[in-house]
């Protein structure tokens, strides 16, 4: 098949196997485990009996690939749980119950998802006008001591870890200085305002250290375009030097910064982790720094596949806008 | 990552050994920056190295409590003001353990750097020998290599490596056990460059004079390929170093990383917003070190980019000084 459709349903299909794969993955190497989980999940107090019947109970006797196809039943279908006295349904798309607390892991994952999303959209909104802005400003002074001095901050957000920027951003200002409250999350639906207020520290940690490679990248692409002929051209006819920065040499530099901005989703996420434990945040990484503590392994498995899939949509997506943003590309 | 940007970085071979060697000194002792963070870098591992001689120089080690030094009444504060800071004790100690402070963040060196290289190290092979081999294999191995690649790329580090150290046994040897993580999570861009940079060598003549010959596949990949991968695989691991000491950081700061009694500059700043009141120290020598380290690491590896890029190397001159170089940018732009 050729044209965008055709290219729109090939990526589509990669995009599914690809997610396909991190599950087999994900799911082998974490229930391989050398730890005995049945162990851990009944607790230390228990007798071997009762540990035979935890492990009975979450089928861990089983072989692991009758255990990944009814994982996969259950993405697919639902899956029923017994939980000793009653039995849930658990529906599609299941991944599965907590050994904790009996909870479904979807339930746990779609409570804490909206924090993680205001967290991580949010930042990514002022990381993207902070950091374009700083390279198209850089780019456009060259030479110029604005230029060094934005060089000099953008190389000092590229250097600093996402948890240190948060834990010296928290102590000045909500310890020492005293301009904010410690963050406490508030639902955006509940009270929009201080919502905001609440997650500004969170978005400016995370902000802060994303910004600086879309600082460095978009300088360079303006650069690279403000050096060609098209550009020359513009000037020859007189064009003003803030309209071929502004509009025309950023045009051209917007691409890269697309591909760039789906690229840095993953460690985006992973700098969310590290901000939401941080400030208190009740998002995914909180509960998958807690799920981690206790082995409660269908959590993690379902969390680190339910952050796996936004990862790879966005790189998904990024392939598509960035074939439409620039249409030199050629459709693969 | 997108092709397009993988792309644009690589450079062309050296000419020859010795002298792409001593070119590429020349070049990057040309910019100023670089120089001075080479310095840093130096300096720092020195220390690392050095870390049993100077903590021998205090007569402090980074592991023995010191209960006598710690104010139980009033929560585990050191006795005395800036965090117990004397003659004995450098930089003071820890709370709540009385641990010497300056040892663990000497030792932290070790620990920081060790992890970063050696992670960087498997990182580098891994990525070489499955680039090369997608691209010498082609057909159905590139195919089957180079989809495995791509799951590994979109394998969110952290968020594996957070998971992946809660379930290995707590008596596994924890750098060791962060190394591995970290290296054989995070290969996959190294594994893309290497493949790309391995097909286009793979075009050129004298790779085609060398398979004529009759040398096999084994031969043309160590002896006419690998010279001229050199220049984008050093470029991208000196990327790698840095984001690996952040990656080591984070991970200890949350407490799967490295664990006490092994010192860490991460799992130094775990409990630094609590004790930072007592003694500033708790969060500054740790946050310094961390940034001051992975900064030097990245003007480094700019640098090192910068002196194996032919297009920029050829626009700072030999010897060219940052003034040069500034000129030339806006005669450009003029």
């Amino acid at each position: 098949m050729t044209g965008f459709g055709g290219f729109l349903l090939r990526r589509t299909i990669g995009t599914l196997a690809t997610l396909l794969a991190i599950s087999v993955i994900v799911y082998v190497v974490f229930y391989v485990t050398p730890g005995n989980v049945a162990q851990i999940t009944c607790g230390p107090r228990c007798s071997p009996e009762q540990v035979h019947q935890v492990a009975l109970q979450l089928h861990l006797d089983d072989p692991l690939y009758v255990r990944y196809w009814h994982f996969l039943q259950g993405l697919v279908v639902g899956q029923d749980y017994s939980t000793g006295t009653s039995v849930e349904h658990c529906s599609a798309p299941c991944l599965g119950l907590s050994y904790q607390t009996d909870q479904q892991v979807l339930g746990i994952i779609l409570t804490r998802l909206p924090v993680s999303l205001s967290l991580v959209f949010g930042a990514m909104v002022l990381w993207l006008v902070l950091g374009v802005g700083t390279g198209v400003l850089s780019a456009w002074r060259r030479g110029r001591l604005t230029e060094r001095v934005l060089t000099a901050l953008t190389l000092a957000g590229w250097a600093t870890p996402v948890f240190v920027i948060g834990l010296v951003l928290m102590i000045v200002v909500c310890g020492e200085l005293q301009l904010l409250p410690f963050p406490q999350y508030v639902k955006l639906t509940d009270d929009p305002e201080q919502w905001a207020w609440n997650l500004l520290l969170p978005w400016l940690s995370l902000a802060l250290i994303e910004a600086a490679s879309f600082a460095r990248l978009t300088r360079a692409s303006m650069l690279e375009t403000l050096a060609e002929d098209h550009i020359r051209t513009f000037r020859a006819y007189g064009v003003g030097e803030g309209a071929i920065v502004g509009r025309h040499a950023l045009r051209g530099a917007l691409a890269p910064v697309i591909a760039l901005n789906a690229n840095n989703f993953g460690s985006a996420v992973g700098g969310a982790v590290l901000t939401e434990t941080l400030f208190g945040l009740p998002g995914l990484g909180q509960e998958l720094v807690h799920a981690v503590s206790v082995v409660d392994l269908p959590v993690v498995v379902g969390m680190v596949l339910v952050i796996g899939f936004f990862v790879v949509l966005a790189n998904a997506v990024a392939d598509v806008l960035y074939a439409v943003a620039d249409r030199r590309v050629v459709l693969t | 990552m997108s092709e397009a940007l993988v792309a644009t970085q690589a450079p062309e071979a050296p000419a020859s050994g010795a002298s792409g060697a001593r070119q590429f000194w020349r070049r990057l002792r040309a910019q100023r920056a670089a120089t001075v963070a080479a310095g840093i870098v130096a300096l720092l591992v020195l220390v690392a190295l050095a870390a049993p001689l100077l903590t021998a120089l205090e007569g402090q080690d980074p592991t023995t409590y010191h209960p006598s030094l710690i104010d139980s009444a009033r929560g585990g504060v050191p006795i005395g003001s800036l965090g117990g800071l004397s003659g004995d004790h450098w930089l003071g100690v820890e709370p709540q353990t009385g641990r010497d402070l300056f040892a663990r963040l000497v030792y932290g060196a070790r620990v920081s750097l060790g992890v970063a290289f050696a992670a960087t190290v498997i990182q580098v092979l891994l990525g070489l020998a499955v680039g090369v081999a997608a691209a010498l294999g082609g057909g159905w191995i590139d195919q089957l290599l180079s989809r495995i690649t791509d799951i590994f790329v979109a394998l969110p580090l952290m968020i594996m490596a957070l998971a992946l150290l809660a379930i290995v046994p707590q008596s596994f040897p924890r750098p060791v056990l962060v190394t591995l993580v970290i290296g054989f999570i995070a290969w996959g861009n190294i594994a893309k460059i290497v493949r790309a940079q391995t097909l286009t060598l793979k075009g050129l003549d004298y790779v085609a004079a060398a398979r004529l010959s009759g040398w096999g596949a084994w031969h043309i990949a160590r002896r006419e390929l690998l010279p001229g991968l050199a220049a984008p695989v050093i470029t991208y691991a000196s990327i790698l170093i840095p984001v690996n000491i952040s990656a080591e950081a984070a991970l200890s700061f949350l407490g799967v990383g490295v664990k006490p009694p092994t010192p860490s500059w991460g799992q130094m700043l775990t409990a630094a917003d609590v004790w930072y009141q007592a003694a500033p120290q708790y969060l500054l020598l740790p946050a310094g070190a961390l940034f001051v380290t992975v900064l030097a690491m990245t003007v480094l590896g700019d640098g090192v980019r910068t002196a194996l890029d032919p297009r920029a190397a050829s626009r700072l001159g030999v010897g060219a000084g940052r003034g040069r170089v500034a000129r030339t940018a806006k005669e450009e732009s003029a």
